[in-house]
């Protein structure tokens, strides 16, 4: 299913289409293409998990399919439906036949209203399912989605079982708010995604905004790193550090010191307790 | 291979890696997709395959080392020790070993720090076979004699306070780096030394869930602060779901008359008035007296988890005298700090500093009395050793009476109750569950509990 020969080989086409994978995550990737199984991509928030599951589709050519979870997300929601206007319409419509071939009738596909789970299994050409935060749903939910990941079919009592056409690549991503079930862990590979070390998150900068300076991104990523050590509520994300880049190229700074970084906290901290802190340490 | 992978699996379950069948079987298919030759690749495939949690990945990495330091069945991954002649190490200076290093490390080039860094421990290690000395030692006399301390740039103190922080972060990290690879190398020694078995035995770190959280160890414990967050969230989110689980929602008549509308007057799909989702309201009453000390520790980290994400959260802490101590872990301010100002400055001692929980119980119902509603969940934590003082169990029960659940949650073995000065028993009845919580394990199996509750 795949034409990458190698995890380097995978790794240089992912960094093609923007995504700079560290050994790591561009082996276990390779592997659960190999392998045939999902990812379970871990960690804090903003260091590219979506992103990672975004860049496998667009470098294998697939659609993506995406399946935002939340507390509450239930079976119609997620799987399927049957659209029970549509089937109250033929009810009405006409009677002939009978009820027996109106019910055969309105238990057909045409009455089937797909959420992303069944139409990533139903799709005719090769797809990446993405389970996004999947920390979120509820325990039983959760259950939902041990027959997908490991037979990759669904069961609908009125239509029997649905096989995949095709084997679809499926990325989990969760923040670890809450501990998923062993059961679903057991299905997965595990990929633990943590922040970026100064020199790798320097390289993310520089192929998100070419126009940076490369000193400027140094400057940047060793400031994100110390900040990144204190005890912080939300420590800063990937996706903030570029934002951080963007507004000092606006602001035209060309170096990093104390009182350019004090005053754009900001843009890198979202909490005011954060910020005071940082701003103590930095005053100092 | 599967001889080897079974017998890793065991490995990785006596570091306290839950490893299941499945999964082992998972990591040998995964083989045949890597290149054995590559210590990193076969690193990554098992780690994937096998470890399912963050806290498991540096015993994982641990166990790992060991076991695949001299492992003959990888024949692979033994070739790259005949390059070893690459750094004559008795014509080596001390000084050059250490400048190789510095140089190797900042370069960031791993086969050339492990050569390095294995010459280093020939030249320093001083290790002798079969001397029955720990590893620790033996890395203690090789980082001195490399004279680490010297070896990386110090802080500039004429720099900017973002230039030092940098600087000191950057040493640091260079520092642990090399002291990994030096580690590492030790260990491969000790292992041709002693064998695999021993070396493990050794160096097998007591999983941070089962540490005995009364003797745990300051670094135990500060470890504990990034599991227990998780845990705490958890142990809210139950608290709101059972609520929500007891009470199923009404029927909404108007809106399902307007929903039976477009189905000709039938209401077909009935609504229901969401249940709102309450807030979890919490009392925790913790006792932080010497003979709990180190669980109190642990308690207060519990605490300031819970403040920081629920608003709806009071603390109070107590030894004879009973205080509010909500604000001291307003959310944001460092754990450390507040735990010392608590500990400080908390008006908790109403007498001698022996804990007296018939005492505590009557100054909090007449204090801090409306604090506990109907809708409250208390939790209390502590050994229940009055001190032969009366335990004043009605007090108790007026308030646990109020509150919707009790939990008491206490630190001590439970065959230990009611030896002594314990009064468990007495107050155990008034409660709605009572817990041995002497380890990460057993918090985690109550929170699992409230929920079935």
């Amino acid at each position: 299913m795949t034409g990458f020969s190698s995890p380097e080989a995978l790794a240089e086409a992912l960094l093609g289409v923007g995504y700079l994978p560290d050994d790591h995550i561009a082996r276990v990737s390779y592997l659960a293409m190999r392998l045939d199984k999902p990812i379970l991509a871990e960690g804090p928030a903003g260091v590219g998990k979506t992103e990672l599951a975004k860049a496998l589709a667009s470098i294998t050519d697939r659609r993506l399919i995406r399946l935002q979870c939340y507390e509450g997300l239930d079976e119609s929601k997620a799987l399927y439906e049957w659209d029970y206007r549509k089937q109250l319409l033929r009810i009405q419509a006409e009677d002939e036949g009978g009820w027996n071939a109106i019910a055969d009738d309105i238990f057909s596909e045409d009455f089937l209203l797909e959420r992303p789970l069944l139409s990533a299994i139903r799709a005719q050409d090769a797809v990446v399912l993405l389970i996004d935060e999947v920390d979120r749903v509820e325990i039983e939910t959760e259950a939902l989605l041990l027959e997908i990941l490991s037979e990759f079919q669904v069961t609908i009592p009125e239509l029997g079982t649905i096989g995949a056409a095709s084997q679809p690549l499926v990325v989990l991503t969760s923040n670890n708010t809450r501990e998923l079930s062993d059961a679903l862990k057991r299905r997965c590979l595990f990929l633990h995604i943590d922040y970026p070390t100064p020199e790798r998150e320097r390289d993310i900068l520089l192929s998100q905004i070419p126009e940076l300076p490369e000193s400027l991104a140094v400057g940047i990523t060793s400031a994100v790193a110390t900040i990144r050590e204190s005890a912080l509520r939300k420590p800063p994300s990937v996706a903030e550090s570029i934002d951080w880049a963007r507004t000092l190229l606006v602001l035209g700074v060309d170096h990093v010191d104390e009182r350019i970084t004090a005053e754009t906290l900001s843009v890198l901290l979202k909490y005011q307790t954060d910020i005071d802190k940082v701003a103590a340490s930095l005053a100092t | 291979m599967i001889d080897v992978m079974t017998r890793f699996t065991g490995e990785l379950r006596s570091a306290g890696v839950p490893v299941s069948t499945v999964e082992t079987l998972d990591a040998a298919r995964a083989l045949e997709y890597v290149d054995l030759t590559e210590r990193e690749s076969l690193r990554s495939a098992l780690q994937a395959t096998m470890v399912k949690h963050v806290e498991h990945v540096e015993p994982f990495n641990r166990a790992y080392d060991v076991f695949f330091s001299l492992q003959p069945v990888l024949d692979a991954l033994e070739s790259d020790r005949e390059e070893d002649t690459e750094f004559p190490v008795s014509e080596m200076a001390a000084e050059e070993i250490s400048e190789l290093l510095r140089e190797a490390i900042m370069g960031g080039d791993s086969d050339r720090i492990r050569s390095l860094s294995r010459a280093a421990v020939v030249a320093f290690g001083g290790v002798e076979a079969g001397r029955p000395v720990g590893g620790v030692y033996y890395l203690y006399r090789v980082m001195r004699g490399l004279g680490v301390d010297s070896m990386f740039d110090d802080v500039d103190e004429e720099s900017s306070p973002l230039e030092q922080a940098d600087q000191s972060r950057v040493r640091r990290r260079r520092i642990e780096l090399l002291r990994r690879y030096i580690e590492e190398e030790i260990r491969r020694i000790l292992v041709a030394d002693r064998g695999a078995e021993a070396v493990a035995a050794t160096i097998r770190k007591q999983a941070i869930e089962d540490v005995d959280l009364g003797h745990a160890t300051r670094s135990d414990l500060i470890r504990l602060q990034d599991t227990i967050r998780p845990l705490t969230r958890r142990l809210a989110a139950r608290l709101a779901q059972r609520k929500r689980a007891l009470e199923p929602g009404r029927l909404d008549v108007r809106r399902t008359v307007r929903k039976s509308m477009s189905a000709g007057g039938i209401p077909i799909d009935p609504s229901f008035k969401k249940r709102r989702v309450s807030k979890p309201d919490v009392v925790m009453l913790c006792d932080v007296s010497g003979s709990v000390s180190t669980f109190a520790f642990f308690t207060m980290q519990l605490m300031y988890a819970m403040r920081s994400q629920f608003a709806r959260v009071r603390v109070f802490a107590f030894v004879d005298g009973v205080d509010e101590i909500s604000d001291y872990f307003t959310p944001g301010v460092d754990f450390t700090e507040a735990a010392g100002r608590v500990m400080r400055e908390a008006d908790v001692v109403a007498v001698d500093g022996h804990s007296d929980y018939g005492r505590v119980f009557s100054t909090f119902e007449e204090r801090y009395g409306d604090a506990v509603t109907p809708r409250t969940t208390l939790i209390i934590t502590g050994d229940g050793r009055s001190n032969y003082r009366p335990a004043q169990e009605v007090k108790l029960a007026e308030i646990a009476e109020r509150a919707r659940t009790t939990w008491w949650l206490n630190p001590e073995m439970s065959r230990f109750w009611d030896t002594g000065d314990s009064v468990m028993s007495r107050y155990r009845e008034l409660c709605d569950g009572v817990f041995e919580v002497r380890t990460l394990r057993q918090l985690e199996s109550f929170v699992e509990k409230v929920s079935l509750g």
